[in-house]
């Protein structure tokens, strides 16, 4: 019973921070972006008062059953995925019940979210959000495969598909695998700029071209579930990189509050510093138009994906 | 449980509603006329509407303000009040420049229409023309001190009034061919 009731907590605790945290990243990113345009930019909880704002709007559209539940298949897929990931390394407070899947799991709930709203879009009817879709999942197809290749790569590295196991040989042998399979590594960074979708991959938005694509038949409170997801699904690719490349919360196996507390600031770190690498990168880039984006994933990072493969073999 | 700021009694739930719709204000610029080439300085680094909550919207769906820049012509009126039915409550509208208070340079004009708030509701009213972006600003700051005192309801006296603004619409739109919006 008491074990139940600890799970249940350490759910509730991993959700609130994973959105709040998320959130905060919106909005911090936000405030940079404005700072290196030398504007003042928002406030840094500004998302959270555009949540709020949209939930407190009325919503009277309706374009059919999936266009009413693309946003909850969203939130539903973010938290499954989140659920899934092992937070912190060997604690007590976040297990979730992460010790029952494992990436190739992982790798197909990813998808999951994403086509949830891709059907929920398509029902709108709505032709921007048709042309969305399509760019959504092109790029999807784009960025998976070196994605996958450098998963693999560490599979054949550990010989186990275990999230946990990965984090934990790579801290007993004391090299995170951004440095024992750089190729990998850079392959994973190059799919993460299409995950994120910041510039130049923000080809399924592109505000001025396609007026903000599949979402663009969503407002208020679908509007505001969907930027929830989206937040809590940041939060969650950001650990599952750092889980995989960067050890986790390194190794501190003790139960204690602050033991905890300090795992918690390592992972926070970690994560904002490789958020920033697609954020900077996007900062300089204009756009790419699909079958750019596209070229831009099957080349040079599919190569180092397959090189990363080649690396953990011999 | 009320709170009360500048003389004016709120309940506490919608205090926090609008205090969260004021600085987060999703604008939809209808580039009709000249004044859209306002728009621009006043979003970016300049003048950098965004430290107010201001951004921009893509969509009439995800927008709260429909901001009228300019003119409007007799064709770009229906479009206009397409636009303004599909936003979701609660929605504002600014209304930019002489031209939508009464016409401006083109008082005596054949296509445009002159007084924009026979057609739609108009909740503040930047005049001069062209407005700088210091006016815009402040125009977004008037808007924003009638969300915080709870009186900006112009959508809900369109709902009530519908018969007169329809009047006046079809009076300007002869081929009249919309759908009808059950809010």
């Amino acid at each position: 019973m008491e074990d139940l009731a600890i799970k249940i907590l350490g759910a509730v605790l991993t959700t609130i921070m994973a959105f709040t945290v998320g959130m905060f990243y919106g909005g911090f990113v936000r405030k940079l972006t404005a700072r290196v345009q030398n504007r003042r930019g928002p406030v840094v909880y500004q998302n959270f008062i555009d949540l709020l704002k949209l939930q407190s709007k009325t919503t009277n559209i309706a374009h059919g059953f999936m266009h009413h539940m693309a946003p909850i298949w969203m939130i539903i897929a973010s938290l499954t995925t989140l659920m899934f990931l092992p937070i912190l390394n060997g604690n007590l407070w976040f297990p979730n019940i992460s010790f029952h899947g494992d990436l190739i799991f992982l790798l197909y709930m990813m998808v999951f979210g994403s086509l949830g709203m891709a059907l929920g879009a398509g029902q709108t009817g709505n032709p921007n959000s048709a042309i969305g879709v399509t760019r959504g999942l092109s790029q999807m197809v784009g960025f998976e495969i070196p994605f996958v290749m450098s998963l693999i790569a560490l599979m054949i590295q550990y010989k186990t598909t275990s999230i946990q196991d990965i984090m934990i040989a790579q801290n007993e042998s004391g090299i995170w695998n951004m440095f024992s399979n750089p190729f990998a590594f850079l392959a994973a960074l190059f799919a993460m700029f299409g995950m994120f979708r910041y510039s130049p991959f923000d080809i399924v938005g592109a505000p001025a071209e396609l007026a903000s694509g599949p979402v663009s038949e969503f407002g208020g409170k679908y509007l505001g579930t969907m930027m929830t997801a989206n937040s809590i699904f940041s939060f969650f690719k950001l650990t599952l990189y750092v889980n995989l490349f960067m050890a986790g919360a390194g190794n501190i196996n003790d139960v204690g509050i602050v033991a905890t507390l300090i795992a918690i600031v390592i992972l926070l770190i970690k994560t904002f510093a490789l958020y920033m690498v697609p954020v900077f990168y996007g900062w300089v880039s204009p756009r790419y138009r699909t079958e750019q984006a596209i070229r831009y994933f099957w080349a040079w990072p599919s190569a180092l994906g397959l090189i990363g493969i080649v690396w953990a073999l011999i | 449980m009320t709170i009360t700021e500048n003389n004016i009694k709120q309940p506490i739930g919608e205090y926090i509603q609008n205090w969260a719709r004021k600085h987060s204000l999703f604008v939809l610029a209808y580039g009709t006329g000249c004044g859209a080439i306002e728009i621009p300085p006043t979003m970016t680094s300049r003048y950098d509407a965004e430290r107010f909550g201001i951004r921009g919207a893509a969509t009439p769906r995800q927008a709260d303000v429909l901001l009228i820049t300019g003119y409007l012509a007799t064709k770009s009126l229906k479009r206009v009040i397409r636009v303004y039915e599909q936003m979701q409550d609660p929605k504002y509208v600014i209304a930019f420049g002489s031209c939508t208070i009464n016409g401006g340079m083109y008082y005596d004009s054949y296509n445009t229409i002159n007084a924009l708030d026979r057609y739609i509701p108009v909740d503040v009213y930047i005049n001069g023309c062209m407005p700088r972006p210091e006016a815009v600003i402040s125009g977004f700051v008037e808007l924003q001190k009638q969300i915080a005192s709870g009186n900006a309801y112009n959508a809900t006296k369109y709902k009530e009034n519908l018969e007169w603004y329809r009047e006046n619409q079809k009076k300007i739109i002869k081929n009249w061919r919309m759908p009808d919006y059950n809010w």
